[in-house]
C-alpha cells in the first residue's frame, strides 16, 4: 500500500471511524450541489427530520439542465421538469442555509469551474459532489471524486460517506508539451494508453515536469478527465502555481492566515520518498495533438497518426473498436484530419474555463466559422463570461460567427435544448464521447483541446491546429 | 422510527429499531405488487414528497376519484401494516416502502414479502416480520374491530403483542441484526459517531466550528 503520498496524508486527516461494514468513515470538506442527484436526498432528511450538521461546507449551483440562450432562462423555465428540478433547489438549500448561486446570481455555472474560481477548492481538502468529474478539483492537491445519490444524502446528513481507500498509481511526464499541444491532449494520451478502466481501483497522482509546468487551468482538465481512465480520483500535488491561483479568491484566506493555511497545504503535498503502488511514466515531448477517434474516450489517436485498425488491437479490444468505427463512420489507416465536422462546441467543466476560451480565441482571431458548421461557446461560468467579455474576447468568437452563450452544462450532456441532431459530428472540447451521449443517439463525438475545436471549426473538418498557427505566422 | 430515543436521529440509539409500538392497518389480499403500492406515473418526480398521496392511489379512489373506503382512507395514524401473501412483488422501486413510509408505516407483518421489497424497507429501517396464516388474519381481525387499539412488534423478540397476548413472528436475520444493531442505514452508520465527526472537523486548519 502506498505510504506518505498526499492521499494518504489527507485521507487520515478526514478518516473519523472505521465502521463495522468494513469502510472507512471520511470527513468531507466541500461538498458541492447541483439539481440532478440532489432532490430525493434533500425530501429524505426533511422526511426524517435530520438537520444538515455543516451547511458551510455544502455549496450548490445549478448546471445541467439549464438553458444557455439568455433569452431561455427566463422563469419558469420552459421546460417544466427542468423548473422542477431547480424550484427544488432553490427551496432545498433555502430551507436548509446552503448557499446556492442560481440563476440570477452572476457566479453561477458549472460546480466544478465555480468552486476552483471562487478559491473553495483548496488543498489538503476533501471534496465530493453527486457527479463524476468532481475529480477535477483534484488539481488543488484535494481529494476529490463523484458520489451517489445516496452517498449525497449521507453527505448532507452527516457531512461524510462511507468510503474505501484505494491504491495510488503516479504518472510521471517528462518532458514539456510542445506548441498547439495542450493539457487535454495529455489526458487523452494517459487514458489512451492505461485504458478506460485502466485506472479501477486507483487514483492517479499526475507529477513531473509537464505536470508541474501547467497552469491551474490546464490542471483542472486533467484532473476532470481521471474518471474517464477509470480513476475515481486524480490529483496534483500543491506548489506555488496552486498558492498564486488561490490568493485574493473569495473564500480563500487572507493575510497571515494565508500563510498559515499554506503551511498545511505544503505539509500534506506527497514526500519526496514517497511509496506508491504503481509508477507510470510518460514522455510529453512528442505528444501531439489528440483527436478521438471512437466512443469511448480512450479511442484517441495523435492528429498526425493513422486510426487503428480493429485487427491491429490487442484482442480485448476489437470488436468494440469495430463497432465504435462502424458508429463513427470512420476508416481505419486514415488519421482524423479531413473529417469533416458539422459542429463546433467549446465550454464544459473539462474545458469551459478562461483560459480554454483564450486558446481558442488566439485560434480564431481573423478567422471565420466555416460555413457548413453550427458553433457555440458555453462558458463554464458566468464569473467566465464576464471575464472574457471584459477582454472582448466574446467579440473574437461572434465575430468568427460563435455563438456566445449563457453558462451551463450544454451540450456536453444534452439535458437542456442544446444538443446534436441526428448523425452531426461534433469537434467537442467536451470530456466523453459514448453514443448518444451530446443528445442524439446517432451524433459524433470527437474530443479534442479547445485550439483544436476552433482549428476545426474554422476549417469545417479535423484539423491540426498547428497548421492553422504555422499559416499565420 | 419509533425505535429508542427521539426522532432527531442523533447518536447511535436511535438508529436501533427494536421495537415498533402504535396502532395496525390491514390491508388484505395476496400478491400486492408494488405497482399497485405507487403506480410507475408516481415516479417521475424530485422528490419522495407526497408519496403518502400516492400510496395504493389507485385502490384508495373510486371511478370518479372520490376517496373510497380503503384501509389507508380509514385508518390513519397507524403505523403497523398488516398483509398477507408475497406483498410487495413485482418492480424494484424504492418508492413503494418509501410511499407505505410517509403515510406512516413503521412496520410490517404478513405472510411472505418479496425478496427486494424487503431488502428496501431494511434500508429504510422498517421491520418486515413474517407469521402463518392463520396469525395473520387473526391480527387483521382484530384491527378491524377495535382500530385504536394498541399492537406492538418487539424486534429483538421477535413477537407481535396485541389484544393482552403475545404471539412469535420471524424476523429475517440479516435484517433483525441491521435493524437492532442500527447498522441498517448509512446515514444512522454516519451519524452515530457525531462526536469523532465534530472532532475530526475541529482538528482541520480549514474548517472553522
Amino acid at each position: 500500500m502506498s505510504e506518505g503520498t498526499l492521499y494518504d496524508k489527507v485521507w487520515a486527516r478526514h478518516k473519523v471511524a472505521d465502521l463495522p461494514n468494513g469502510q472507512d468513515q471520511l470527513f468531507i470538506g466541500l461538498h458541492l450541489i447541483h439539481e440532478v442527484t440532489s432532490p430525493q436526498p434533500f425530501s429524505e432528511l426533511r422526511e426524517r427530520g435530520i438537520e444538515v450538521p455543516f451547511p458551510e461546507r455544502n455549496v450548490a449551483t445549478v448546471d445541467h439542465i439549464v438553458p444557455t440562450r439568455p433569452e431561455g432562462r427566463e422563469r419558469p423555465l420552459a421546460d417544466e421538469s427542468a423548473e422542477g428540478m431547480l424550484t427544488a433547489l432553490e427551496r432545498n438549500t433555502s430551507e436548509t442555509g446552503i448557499q446556492f448561486y442560481g440563476l440570477e446570481s452572476e457566479k453561477q455555472g458549472i460546480t466544478h469551474v465555480v468552486a476552483p474560481e471562487l478559491g473553495l477548492t483548496q488543498p489538503g481538502t476533501t471534496v465530493v459532489c453527486g457527479d463524476s468529474h468532481t475529480a477535477t478539483h483534484g488539481a488543488f492537491g484535494a481529494i476529490a471524486f463523484g458520489i451517489g445519490t445516496s452517498q449525497v444524502r449521507d453527505v448532507l446528513a452527516s457531512q461524510c460517506v462511507a468510503a474505501d481507500k484505494a491504491e495510488v498509481r503516479r504518472i510521471e511526464v517528462d518532458g514539456r508539451l510542445g506548441e498547439g499541444v495542450h493539457s487535454k491532449d495529455l489526458i487523452l494520451k494517459i487514458i489512451a494508453e492505461l485504458g478506460v478502466d485502466g485506472g479501477v481501483g486507483y487514483v492517479y497522482e499526475y507529477g513531473g515536469e509537464a505536470v508541474r509546468d501547467l497552469s491551474m487551468e490546464e490542471r483542472l482538465a486533467v484532473c476532470n478527465m481521471s474518471i474517464e481512465g477509470g480513476a475515481r480520483a486524480g490529483y496534483i500535488n500543491p506548489d506555488e502555481t496552486t498558492y498564486e491561483f488561490l490568493r485574493g479568491r473569495e473564500f480563500a484566506p487572507e493575510g497571515d492566515a494565508f500563510e498559515e493555511r499554506k503551511a498545511y497545504w505544503e505539509s500534506i503535498a506527497s514526500d519526496p520518498d514517497a511509496d506508491y503502488d504503481d509508477v507510470v511514466h510518460l514522455d510529453a515531448g512528442n505528444l501531439e495533438p489528440m483527436v478521438t477517434w471512437g466512443t469511448n474516450p480512450g479511442q484517441a489517436v495523435g492528429i498526425g497518426d493513422p486510426v487503428p485498425a480493429p485487427e491491429d488491437l490487442p484482442e480485448g479490444e476489437r470488436d468494440a473498436a469495430r463497432a465504435a468505427q462502424e458508429h463513427t463512420g470512420v476508416t481505419p489507416g486514415e488519421p482524423m484530419a479531413g473529417y469533416p465536422i458539422d459542429v463546433a462546441f467549446l465550454g464544459t467543466c473539462t474545458n469551459g474555463r478562461a483560459s480554454d476560451f483564450r486558446e481558442a480565441a488566439a485560434v480564431l482571431e481573423g478567422r471565420e466559422v466555416h460555413p457548413d458548421v453550427r458553433a457555440l461557446a458555453v462558458p463554464g461560468s458566468g464569473t467566465v463570461k464576464s471575464t472574457l467579455e471584459a477582454e472582448g474576447v466574446d467579440d473574437i468568437f461572434r465575430e468568427a460567427g460563435f455563438d456566445w452563450r449563457e453558462a451551463g452544462c450544454s451540450m456536453c450532456l444534452a439535458m437542456n435544448d442544446d444538443s446534436l441532431e441526428g448523425s452531426e459530428r461534433c469537434a467537442s472540447s467536451s470530456n466523453r464521447n459514448y453514443v448518444g451521449r451530446q443528445g442524439s443517439k446517432d451524433g459524433r463525438t470527437v474530443l479534442m483541446s479547445p485550439a483544436m475545436v476552433a482549428a476545426a471549426a474554422v476549417e469545417g473538418e479535423v484539423a491540426d491546429v498547428r497548421d492553422l498557427t504555422e499559416v499565420d505566422a | 422510527m419509533s425505535g429508542e430515543g427521539s426522532e432527531n436521529g442523533v447518536g447511535v440509539e436511535e438508529m436501533k429499531v427494536r421495537r415498533v409500538a402504535g396502532t395496525g392497518v390491514p390491508v388484505r389480499g395476496d400478491d400486492i405488487d408494488t405497482d399497485q403500492i405507487i403506480p410507475a406515473r408516481f415516479l417521475k418526480t424530485t422528490t419522495w414528497e407526497g408519496m403518502d398521496q400516492y400510496a395504493f392511489y389507485d385502490a384508495r379512489r373510486d371511478d370518479d376519484g372520490e376517496l373510497n373506503d380503503h384501509p389507508f382512507n380509514e385508518y390513519k395514524g397507524a403505523n403497523v401494516l398488516v398483509v398477507n401473501d408475497n406483498f410487495g412483488c413485482g418492480s424494484s422501486r424504492e418508492h413503494a416502502p418509501r410511499a407505505l413510509a410517509r403515510w406512516g408505516v413503521e412496520a410490517i407483518v404478513g405472510e411472505s414479502f418479496a425478496e427486494i421489497f424487503a431488502d428496501n424497507c431494511k434500508s429504510l429501517g422498517i421491520p418486515a416480520a413474517t407469521t402463518d396464516p392463520e396469525t395473520v388474519a387473526e391480527l387483521q381481525d382484530f384491527i378491524e374491530a377495535n382500530p385504536s387499539a394498541g399492537i406492538e412488534l418487539d424486534v429483538v423478540d421477535e413477537t407481535v403483542t396485541y389484544d393482552g397476548k403475545t404471539v412469535d413472528v420471524d424476523i429475517d436475520e440479516a435484517m433483525r441484526g441491521a435493524l437492532v444493531q442500527g447498522i441498517w442505514d448509512t446515514v444512522a452508520l454516519l451519524r452515530s459517531n457525531m462526536d469523532a465527526i465534530d472532532e475530526t472537523a475541529a482538528d482541520l486548519p480549514y474548517v472553522d466550528r
